[in-house]
């Protein structure tokens, strides 16, 4: 086995049986003598690494199979077929053990006692992951004084704001200083201000300790900010796993160029000086035109028609952003370039 | 670890004692059951001395300890496990590096040290001063139905844990806890001891977990079972523990495999 390894997934599959619910009365009655069930494949055969210290993004639409795919990587959910190991384990074979190498925090479902302060929480876990009082107060006091959390240690979970248990859930699955961190939309709700935060923090983490972390998110930000590398899943399959560049350069289809003439120039004009190009214009107000086009057509060939045919007073161009080309790719489904990226 | 565990039990201790003033009324409530139960009882033994080889102090007694013993070992184990499935936070404790099982039988612990402090003890002095109970005067079979009370907990709380775990296998398993709860009342012997039972019934009686929560244990505390026999009842609920811890490991086990977790 490769030591450098902190994820191996190969032919990764899990299978759930949905029960399925007749109509009407009569539908009822037989369902209570005979069930039916769907079989929906949530994650189909999947294969992936990461090697240790890489903080890897893992996007998708909702139902896509991300959640599940981190379950049993978690642990949580056992495998229909196909080999994980994670941390040099199958998670949910030695599930005690395994875990006390991993970090989890899910977005959406809290980790901490509701009822116990924080202070007490995480003394539970302490004593739950085994770790040394001494070690416990340096770990502590670093990720308080990181994170801001001395005002909220004595308060009960319940009563903290969604952004200030967030971080009180980072903390918590951080410290028994684990190896791979799990992150289940970890910005999920937050403001802008505690995002940056725990993204900075993220950030930090990883380039001093070398924490893995893999991370699912609907923020696309998320992803610019942190991750080197992007796995995309589209209903159960990886459709494309490389970095974040290459993903941009390869499914952008063009960019436009915004335009502000000194004096008022008409559609007609424009499209004029362009005949030849393959380009779309678009008027915003008397001064201001933008046009698209697509990566065929090189940005100076363009912009030497249109400098010398008007007055030009400001340029700016606009690159297609991330979420309007994972958006394109979510929509197109994008099956047609799906086997060839999913294989290299 | 050892330490986190005790610590479960500790937390839970807590909180319920930040919500005890639920259980004064629950005192209340025991002693009026207790009270319906005996008058009921004198109106059945009316003249006679003996029915089914108790004595109406017997008898009064058996009712009293029953249910303050149902006081001590009863929890909502089942309910808690069922909604941690159907809400999904089950994963959460399966990312923990602690048996999942054993947390909640800790918690079920820590549940039942504060009823026995908070409810069955104050609950029995109240009872006594009421009704003619009659408690045993050897501390020996003080110290034996201690343990025994003891064990009451872990059957019935494996029990709960058990019907808890269905919930993994069925939408909803509601009404499964409900007919489990009739069940552990009745065929345990807190509303009628079994040896009032139809012939048929007490025999398959012999071969379920549910005599072993609060009938055998009651009637070697009200004298009814000879101190000899003591131990042949204990035995009879060390070997229902044991027994039970098998199929909850199989269900576990089934419902990991099978495990689909709600909302994502």
């Amino acid at each position: 086995m490769n030591q450098m390894l902190a994820i191996d997934v190969k032919d990764l599959r899990k299978q759930f049986k949905v029960q399925k619910n007749r109509e009407g009365l009569s539908g009822a009655l037989k369902d209570l003598f005979k069930r039916e069930y769907n079989e929906v494949t949530a994650v189909k055969d999947i294969s992936f690494q990461i090697p240790q210290g890489e903080i890897c993004g893992y996007i998708g639409e909702n139902g896509a199979g991300k959640s599940t795919t981190i379950k049993m990587l978690t642990g949580i959910l056992v495998p229909t077929s196909g080999d994980i190991k994670v941390n040099g384990y199958v998670p949910y074979k030695d599930r005690e053990k395994f875990v006390n190498g991993i970090g989890v925090v899910f977005g959406q479902r809290s980790q901490l006692w509701w009822d116990i302060g924080v202070i007490e929480s995480f003394q539970l876990l302490r004593k739950v992951y085994r770790v040394s009082e001494q070690d416990f107060r340096k770990r502590l006091n670093e990720l308080v004084e990181r994170l801001q959390l001395s005002d909220l240690l004595n308060r009960p979970v319940r009563k903290l704001s969604l952004g200030q248990r967030m971080r009180c859930e980072l903390v918590a699955s951080l410290l028994h200083n684990p190896l791979i961190l799990f992150l289940d939309e970890p910005t999920i709700g937050l403001d802008i201000v505690v995002k940056t935060e725990i993204r900075d923090f993220l950030m930090q983490m990883n380039r001093e300790q070398g924490t893995t972390i893999l991370l699912t998110t609907h923020d696309l930000q998320d992803i610019e900010a942190l991750c080197s590398r992007v796995i995309m899943l589209d209903d159960g399959r990886i459709i494309y796993d490389g970095n974040l560049e290459e993903l941009k350069t390869r499914w952008s289809k063009g960019r436009e160029i915004q335009f502000q003439f000194a004096s008022q120039t008409p559609l007609a004009k424009l499209q004029q000086l362009t005949d030849t190009l393959d380009v779309t214009w678009t008027l915003e107000n008397e001064v201001t035109a933008k046009m698209w086009l697509p990566h065929a057509v090189s940005v100076s060939d363009a912009l030497a028609r249109v400098v010398g045919g008007a007055d030009i007073r400001d340029i700016k161009i606009i690159e297609t952003n991330t979420d309007d080309i994972v958006r394109g790719i979510y929509q197109t489904g994008s099956a047609a370039t799906s086997k060839e990226t999913a294989t290299s | 670890m050892m330490s986190a565990y005790i610590d479960f039990v500790r937390i839970r201790f807590l909180m319920m004692l930040a919500y005890r003033v639920n259980y004064y009324s629950g005192i209340i409530i025991y002693a009026i059951n207790i009270g319906a139960y005996y008058f009921l009882w004198q109106a059945i033994y009316g003249d006679q001395e003996t029915l089914a080889g108790f004595t109406v102090t017997q008898m009064t007694t058996y009712v009293a300890v029953s249910w303050m013993a149902r006081a001590f070992y009863f929890n909502n184990l089942d309910r808690e496990i069922a909604n941690e499935i159907r809400d999904g936070s089950v994963a959460v404790q399966l990312i923990r590096p602690y048996s999942y099982l054993l947390v909640k039988m800790m918690q079920g612990f820590g549940e039942g040290l504060f009823r026995m402090l908070l409810f069955m003890i104050p609950g029995m002095i109240i009872v006594c001063l009421i009704f003619p109970v009659t408690l045993p005067t050897d501390p020996t079979t003080w110290l034996i139905y201690l343990v025994m009370l003891f064990f009451s907990f872990l059957i019935n709380s494996q029990i709960n844990i058990l019907t808890g775990l269905f919930a993994f296998f069925v939408e909803n398993n509601e009404g499964m806890m409900r007919m489990k709860r009739v069940m552990v009342d009745l065929f345990s012997g807190v509303v009628v001891p079994i040896a009032f039972f139809p012939g048929w019934l007490s025999a398959v009686m012999q071969w379920l977990p549910f005599q072993a929560i609060t009938y055998l244990p009651s009637s070697v505390f009200t004298g009814r079972t000879p101190g000899s026999e003591a131990l042949h009842v204990f035995g009879v609920q060390v070997l229902w523990f044991a027994a039970l811890l098998v199929p909850i490991w199989l269900t576990w086990r089934a419902a990991r495999k099978r495990l689909f977790v709600q909302g994502g």
